[in-house]
């Protein structure tokens, strides 16, 4: 997903909020991981906004996609720039209206935004983990955040709500921990990745790989290998959009000149485009996460994992109601994807609702200002506490 | 929303439906109908709505609907997931009506079938006199710009029951007001002079 594309339109905001630590897991007591390693102390990076009522009945859960972070809504200091990287969502009266609900965001473990990561310290050699960071998959994501929540003393989830891999955590939580979630949004994500989405990823970790900074994942001493991030960038800026708004946004215009200048620079603005958008990406992001949490992506599977091959059978032990969401222009994961979860909700009698929204910006649609996506997640989540 | 708020054909829908069963609305609308059936009988409901607009308006309602096609949705339910799968004023709208009747019947133990009658004096007279497709207020489309592609009066349906392979539970032949908020039974001539049918059916 791309960060910050839109500044708070209504001007109002949570205000000020702070990014909070919790660790756990001291050795001996690591986290076992899915790739049947552990890994400890686990440090979770997370922020929370509005006020947990008496009863613990109003927790709503954001789960970040892939270069998001705990920052979900509004400012560190009245002095920065920009809000947190769903500020349009997530506030008073909001569609996420922090007036009502206690919601929680926390940075994904392998993420480098406070949580633990490849460029976090590892304990045993008192240096960056790099590449000997063990492999995490989007279950161990879930597993990080349970430990957060039990360490709040929440048992009882009323919604959960994410995009994309953010989505995918949404499912897995449903899947893993059925009495704990009242309702979930998963948006614009799938199940399991397409052929596409995973060749995507592949160029996309090849590009860092290729990059002779990246030092098998050995740099945090030396120079990173941001050209190699910053091309990893680029392809997934193009998966975020589509033919249509790239048609709408740029066209062939061509960047700062009248006419073609026959060179090997950004002639074109979309080319000037990724290269912002890349060269923005490697000063805030670590290249090793981003191999890290595209392969977790990539090996999400709920049908395989769940329920051997049936996405029917994985879903058989969820009891939450959903509210599935996909954007009409979303190629990477395309509302076929989003119909066959709804199928295999159906058939296993889940209250599940289906909106496909009518977008020409792509993957990218859920995190733009939209009054239907609001008016549905506020619509939602009125119900889905109505019922608790 | 109070039931004096109803549609008047819905309120006579609504009045058909036991409390605490589970309803399939298809064609839902903005779900008024539903919405009204889960408050006020406890319903477990389902909608099947085609638009964005009227989907994220059930939403906002608290009710439970699915965008799409109201065939291709159907075909994922197992049989007798319902009490009931509700068609009101969407039959005539429906390119092969005997296939979404035998699906309704597959997936509900009963099912109900609302249309305006063609077979209602207004339309027999502006044909008869005009000479041109009719265009009425239950009915108000030009033969080119017509949703209604299937129009159907009273008697067509009783005929399509015998060849469709469905029974027919109850019926109530209606004639609403301006508003549609109110009307009357029609028990006289009603081929002739209701408004709108509606049909409760159940499997042969």
């Amino acid at each position: 997903m791309s960060e910050y594309i839109e500044q708070n339109q209504t001007g109002v905001s949570v205000g000020i909020v702070e990014k909070q630590f919790f660790t756990f897991a001291m050795p001996p007591d690591k986290l076992k991981l899915e790739s049947k390693t552990s890994i400890g102390p686990v440090t979770i990076a997370y922020e929370t906004c509005g006020t947990l009522n008496p009863e613990k009945s109003n927790v709503i859960l954001v789960l970040h996609a892939l270069s998001g972070d705990s920052h979900m809504a509004g400012y560190y200091d009245p002095k920065d720039a920009k809000p947190g990287w769903w500020d349009i969502m997530v506030g008073p009266g909001k569609g996420i209206d922090t007036d009502k609900y206690f919601v929680i965001c926390s940075n994904i473990i392998g993420s480098c935004a406070g949580s633990t990561g490849p460029s976090s310290i590892d304990p045993e050699t008192n240096k960056e983990y790099g590449t000997l960071f063990p492999h995490i998959t989007i279950g161990d994501m879930v597993e990080a955040q349970k430990a957060l929540i039990d360490h709040l003393k929440i048992n009882s989830i009323l919604s959960l709500i994410g995009g994309s891999i953010g989505g995918m955590q949404v499912l897995e939580w449903c899947v893993r921990y059925p009495d704990m979630i009242n309702s979930a949004i998963p948006l614009a994500t799938t199940t399991r990745h397409s052929a596409l989405a995973i060749a995507f990823n592949e160029v996309a970790r090849q590009a860092i790989m290729a990059d002779p900074n990246w030092n098998q994942g050995h740099y945090y001493s030396d120079k990173k290998p941001d050209m190699g991030l910053a091309i990893a960038r680029m392809i997934g800026h193009i998966t975020y959009l589509s033919d249509e708004s790239m048609r709408l946004k740029f066209g062939r215009k061509l960047q700062n000149r009248s006419a073609l200048s026959f060179e090997f620079g950004a002639e074109f603005q979309v080319e000037s485009y990724l290269q912002h958008q890349g060269n923005k990406f490697i000063e805030r992001f670590d290249a090793n996460s981003f191999l890290y949490i595209t392969k977790a992506a990539d090996y999400f599977d709920l049908a395989g994992q769940y329920g051997s091959g049936s996405l029917v059978k994985a879903f058989s032990k969820c009891k939450s109601k959903f509210l599935v969401v996909s954007y009409t222009s979303d190629w990477l994961y395309p509302t076929y994807q989003s119909k066959e979860m709804v199928k295999a909700m159906k058939k296993n009698d889940l209250d599940v609702s289906f909106c496909e929204i009518d977008a020409q910006w792509g993957h990218d649609a859920f995190l733009l200002p939209s009054d239907r996506l609001d008016d549905l997640i506020r619509g939602f989540l009125r119900s889905a506490s109505n019922e608790t | 929303m109070k039931p004096d708020n109803l549609r008047y054909d819905l309120k006579i829908i609504a009045s058909w439906i036991e409390p605490g069963s589970k309803v399939l609305g298809l064609g839902c609308g903005e779900g008024d109908l539903l919405a009204w059936l889960k408050k006020e009988k406890n319903v477990k409901e389902r909608g099947i709505e085609i638009e964005e607009s009227k989907v994220i308006k059930c939403i906002e309602k608290g009710i439970s609907v699915l965008q799409g096609d109201i065939n291709e949705e159907m075909e994922d339910y197992p049989d007798n997931a319902f009490d009931y799968a509700i068609c009101s004023q969407t039959l005539q709208q429906v390119y092969e009506p005997s296939n979404l009747i035998h699906s309704m019947m597959r997936v509900a133990k009963m099912g109900v079938v609302s249309f305006p009658n063609f077979g209602h004096i207004n339309v027999r007279m502006h044909l008869a006199f005009t000479g041109r497709a009719p265009v009425t207020r239950e009915l108000p489309y030009s033969w080119h710009d017509t949703p209604n592609i299937r129009v159907l009066s009273l008697n067509d349906f009783e005929k399509f029951s015998d060849q469709v392979g469905f029974k027919i539970l109850k019926k109530a032949a209606i004639n609403t007001n301006n508003t549609q908020r109110h009307g009357k039974m029609v028990n006289f001539l009603p081929n002739l002079f209701a408004t709108y049918g509606i049909f409760l059916i159940g499997k042969e």
